[in-house]
């Protein structure tokens, strides 16, 4: 069982739509008590950093997530602006993140022929195998759609990929991982990417 | 590397899918569930979905359909028909939209982009901009599916879109859509050459040289294709199709 966090942003339905393609049952829950009890927890979010965080703060969700992540090691997988707030702030909002990940998110730096966002079909570098790249089939690419980019430490880098300059599009510390793209939007190589998610042993 | 995306982009009539030509007279594709399930087999880059007839009938969308679809497609979904507030926008990204597509709305409330985009961000509002060549060579903007000349000159309303903050422009030509004539090189250029964010171009493409032209030549991000997609070839039968085999120069 997945718990999905509803914090008011974020496209959950096809998040949903593809965990229940693969056999994986999920909640959507903004409550508190039951995020407590999740086995493990998928974070999306679509939109600006201020109004994900905000999201969280309103709905009182800082506390929990910073029990079962930081205390308890509840597998975590942020996606796109999910995994932006795991750093520890951004340039797009005033907000402080949640500072799970050590690090920073960016705005893209406008260059010739470099549109932003950064939107579509991009291939992604695995710089560190770990469970989620098992068996993904290459070379993957996946849906990305966004305009500002996270820079972690080396050490938690796990996914790089190209656009102007190349960029982390996948981060991993101990339980917590975090993906730039699209995984419920990206055939099967989301599909795989979140199926090892599911299958993590906790 | 980024890939340019080629887009499917069907046609609501009720809860039919059709073709038309031109904005005019159309023909029967099929069941919009069928026609989805084959395109989310066939991977393909995204896709749109275009109900022609919501705005100038005044309807609301059809959610429920809209959900129905969405729960089959695990690639990028756009929509647009019949959009008219924030409201109509948050309602498709819960059910497993990313993106809303806006023409007709933008012209009495321009406010909507920045609504939805305040909270959903940039990226997940595309203004539809309908265009029809009139007799002196000029791009004429229209809406209400391609039933109402607006006002404003194309230049001006693509700057307009932009400075309001949409995050990709979606460009068809009304003479040229469902024609398998191509596109209009010129036009795509010069739309291209003045956007800052991407442009998916749409209406006309019969060709595989089409729809390379229009990144190579014209400068769009993505291609939005209807007949190629639909039918097996001009003048032949509904056949549901997707190609990934096209040669786009990066630049």
């Amino acid at each position: 069982m997945i718990t999905i966090i509803d914090s008011g942003l974020g496209n959950l339905g096809s998040i949903q739509n593809m965990l229940k393609r693969i056999g994986e049952d999920s909640i959507i829950s903004s409550n508190p008590e039951i995020i407590q009890e999740a086995a493990k927890i998928i974070l999306p979010g679509v939109g600006k950093f201020d109004a994900g965080i905000m999201g969280l703060k309103e709905r009182n969700l800082i506390p929990v997530l910073n029990r079962k992540v930081l205390d308890e090691q509840t597998p975590i997988l942020g996606i796109c602006l999910g995994m932006q707030l795991f750093m520890n702030g951004s340039d797009e909002g005033k907000e402080e993140g949640l500072r799970w990940i050590n690090g920073y998110v960016h705005k893209f730096p406008s260059a010739v022929g470099i549109k932003i966002p950064h939107m579509g079909w991009n291939s992604v570098h695995i710089q560190a195998t770990n469970p989620l790249t098992e068996e993904l089939p290459l070379p993957a690419k996946f849906y990305f759609v966004h305009s500002y980019y996270v820079s972690a430490e080396e050490n938690d880098i796990f996914l790089t990929t190209q656009y102007g300059i190349a960029f982390v599009s996948g981060i991993h510390h101990k339980n917590i991982y975090g993906v730039q793209f699209h995984p419920e939007k990206s055939h099967k190589y989301g599909m795989k990417l979140l199926n090892n998610f599911a299958k993590l042993r906790v | 590397m980024l890939e340019n995306r080629v887009i499917p982009c069907l046609q609501l009539l009720g809860t039919n899918l059709v073709k038309t030509v031109k904005f005019g007279k159309y023909g029967y594709i099929g069941d919009p569930m069928n026609t989805c399930r084959i395109f989310n087999e066939l991977e393909v880059d995204e896709m749109v979905l275009l109900d022609i007839r919501a705005t100038v009938s005044h309807k609301t969308p059809d959610f429920k359909l809209l959900e129905r679809l969405a729960s089959e497609c695990f690639m990028p979904l756009a929509y647009g028909g019949g959009i008219r507030s924030a409201d109509d926008a948050r309602r498709l990204f819960c059910i497993g939209f990313e993106k809303v597509i806006i023409n007709s709305a933008l012209f009495d409330n321009i406010e909507l982009v920045s609504q939805i985009a305040e909270i959903y961000g940039a990226q997940s509002i595309i203004a539809s901009v309908d265009v029809r060549k009139d007799l002196f060579g000029k791009y004429k903007v229209y809406s209400n599916s391609g039933q109402k000349k607006e006002k404003v000159e194309l230049f001006d309303w693509l700057q307009c879109l932009e400075s309001a903050g949409v995050g990709e422009i979606l460009l068809t030509n009304i003479l040229t859509e469902g024609t398998w004539k191509g596109f209009d090189l010129e036009l795509v250029k010069s739309v291209s050459e003045r956007l800052s964010v991407p442009l998916v171009v749409h209406g006309g493409a019969g060709r595989k040289e089409d729809v390379e032209n229009a990144v190579n030549i014209g400068g769009a991000s993505a291609v939005g294709l209807g007949n190629m997609v639909v039918y097996q070839q001009k003048d032949m039968g509904v056949l549901v199709n997707y190609h990934h085999n096209y040669s786009f120069q990066h630049k």
